[in-house]
């Protein structure tokens, strides 16, 4: 089980990434219109 | 009628278009392979006694052909052409994107020929050796490149929920393929992998599910997530469900790989790790098979008289059926029964002839007319043969698995009461013959499907023209 010693603490780190990009995504207004986000791809092309 | 303006942008559209035909061409030569290895294990005289012919190296060049080149060039091209339309610029770096359309044709080439002359690690679906593997890689960084360097310069502030599915697939798959690929050349062609042991079986593992979970099931939800609305007319049924079974989806997927490895050496509390998020997975996978079913809501007429739709939601059935019977098979005691059978073959291709395949066929079906001019393919009643030939294909293959699998279980655990076997093994591949038989009618149904696909894509295409797609410029007003 010594592989958790790694695999742990990396663990952890990808969830901070993951975060973070959870956190761009929120504060750069991605999830502001969700709704209108999907009929957009409708009017386009 | 405006007269095009000549300085205006107009989208990357060749390597879309490059793409999408070669996939249906590979998809006809994987679907072959894999006709003619159904065949030979129900009659093994079609091994011929050619080394190059033998089912051992053909069965890696069919789940390599299917995978890679069929399902591969077509999420490259939907990826490429999702990415343009949905963030309105042309593609960054279309050189770069030209790069990555023939190389990952030298790819394919390089495994129809190395497979069948017997080269292999013997890792399941990455068996190509180390030169190619380095080759795959440095394709796969620019096709890195050029996907999220589009996103990069996207004219739309939003990032279409398409778009962080074909991204997570696209960042997944390279993690997944430098890892599990690690390798020491001892020759040309052989390399002994960096991992031993029962290590090698998780990492193997890990790869392995995660490539059904990444390139074959995110990259196509991407697909699924913009084709669906697009042919529905509709748009995603809730997109913030989208938003949440995406994030739920690409985290309980990297921990289910151990369900390939119950009751062998691999520590238990991996495996229970395995069984426990694959069971969890069932949820974020059904949210994305119920978003889009229900995109068609207020639609569901259209599936009367639409054969793509039909593709499309019938697709999302075959998902909805996978993603359910494999949490079932990744439980221990089931696992126990269905491990090493025709059963886990019969899962692997609902979800790939049923799912991969249907979306893959009614996304192009949307796609190809498009990119030539047209807003239909050349025949709707080819298509609507198409898709008559893969359902009924289907459904042949995969009953035929279930029985052979289940009854292959439960003779290999017969027991009598004195406590020996009941069955000897070679009884069990005897019983097996007739599923085998019936498995290669599906599989032949469904090649069929896919050559009516070709000769309609080869009609629509000389009887269309490509010309460029202008870019929508947001309007200037005037003084």
């Amino acid at each position: 089980m010594d592989i958790l010693f790694l695999l742990i603490p990396f663990s952890v780190v990808l969830v901070l990434f993951i975060l973070a990009g959870l956190w761009w995504a929120v504060d750069r207004g991605q999830f502001d219109d969700v709704e209108g986000e999907g009929e957009r791809i409708l009017r386009n092309d | 009628m405006h007269a095009p303006n000549p300085s205006a942008p107009v989208y990357s559209d060749t390597v879309v278009r490059q793409f999408a035909l070669m996939s249906v061409v590979w998809g006809v030569v994987g679907m072959l392979v894999g006709v003619v290895i159904a065949s030979q294990l129900a009659w093994p005289d079609l091994n011929l006694g050619i080394p190059w012919l033998s089912y051992g190296r053909l069965r890696p060049l069919h789940t390599n052909a299917v995978i890679f080149a069929f399902g591969g060039c077509a999420l490259m091209a939907t990826s490429l052409h999702v990415v343009q339309r949905t963030c309105q610029v042309r593609l960054f770096a279309p050189g770069l994107a030209s790069f990555v359309f023939w190389g990952w044709q030298a790819v394919i080439v390089a495994a129809a020929i190395s497979l069948p002359m017997g080269y292999t690690s013997g890792k399941e679906y990455a068996e190509l050796e180390w030169p190619i593997d380095i080759l795959i890689a440095l394709v796969w960084v620019a096709y890195a490149i050029v996907f999220f360097g589009t996103i990069g310069i996207r004219k739309v502030r939003h990032i279409y929920v398409a778009n962080w599915f074909y991204g997570a697939f696209i960042i997944a798959v390279a993690l997944l393929h430098i890892v599990n690929s690690a390798a020491i050349p001892a020759g040309a062609m052989k390399s002994y992998s960096a991992y031993a042991g029962v290590q090698d079986a998780m990492v193997q593992w890990w790869y392995g599910h995660n490539a059904v979970g990444f390139f074959l099931t995110a990259g196509f939800l991407g697909m699924m997530y913009y084709y669906v609305p697009k042919q529905a007319g509709r748009p995603v049924y809730s997109y913030r469900l989208s938003i949440v079974h995406f994030w739920a989806l690409i985290f309980t997927y990297m921990w289910a790989g151990p369900h390939h490895l119950h009751y062998t050496a691999l520590p238990d509390w991996t495996q229970s790790i395995g069984m426990v998020f694959s069971l969890i997975l069932l949820a974020p996978s059904w949210g994305g098979m119920i978003n889009g079913v229900m995109t068609l809501s207020g639609a569901w007429h259209k599936l009367r008289t639409d054969p793509i739709l039909r593709f499309l939601i019938v697709s999302l059935s075959f998902y909805g059926m996978s993603t359910f019977e494999g949490p079932m098979m990744s439980i221990k005691t089931v696992n126990a029964l269905s491990h090493y059978t025709d059963w886990t073959v019969g899962h692997v291709h609902s979800g790939a002839l049923g799912w991969v395949g249907l979306i893959s066929m009614g996304s192009l079906y949307y796609l190809i007319p498009r990119m030539y001019g047209r807003t239909e393919m050349f025949s709707v009643k080819a298509i609507e043969l198409h898709f008559w030939m893969s359902t009924i294909g289907i459904v042949l293959y995969i009953a035929a698995m279930w029985i052979a699998g289940v009854m292959q279980g439960l003779m290999w655990r017969a027991v009598n009461t004195d406590g020996t076997l009941t069955y000897t093994f070679v009884e069990s591949v005897k019983a097996t013959y007739p599923y085998y038989v019936v498995r290669v009618m599906g599989g032949v149904l469904y090649l069929g499907g896919m050559l009516v696909m070709a000769w309609n894509v080869w009609m629509t295409v000389i009887s269309g023209f490509s010309r460029p797609s202008p870019v929508p410029q947001p309007a200037i007003a005037h003084a």
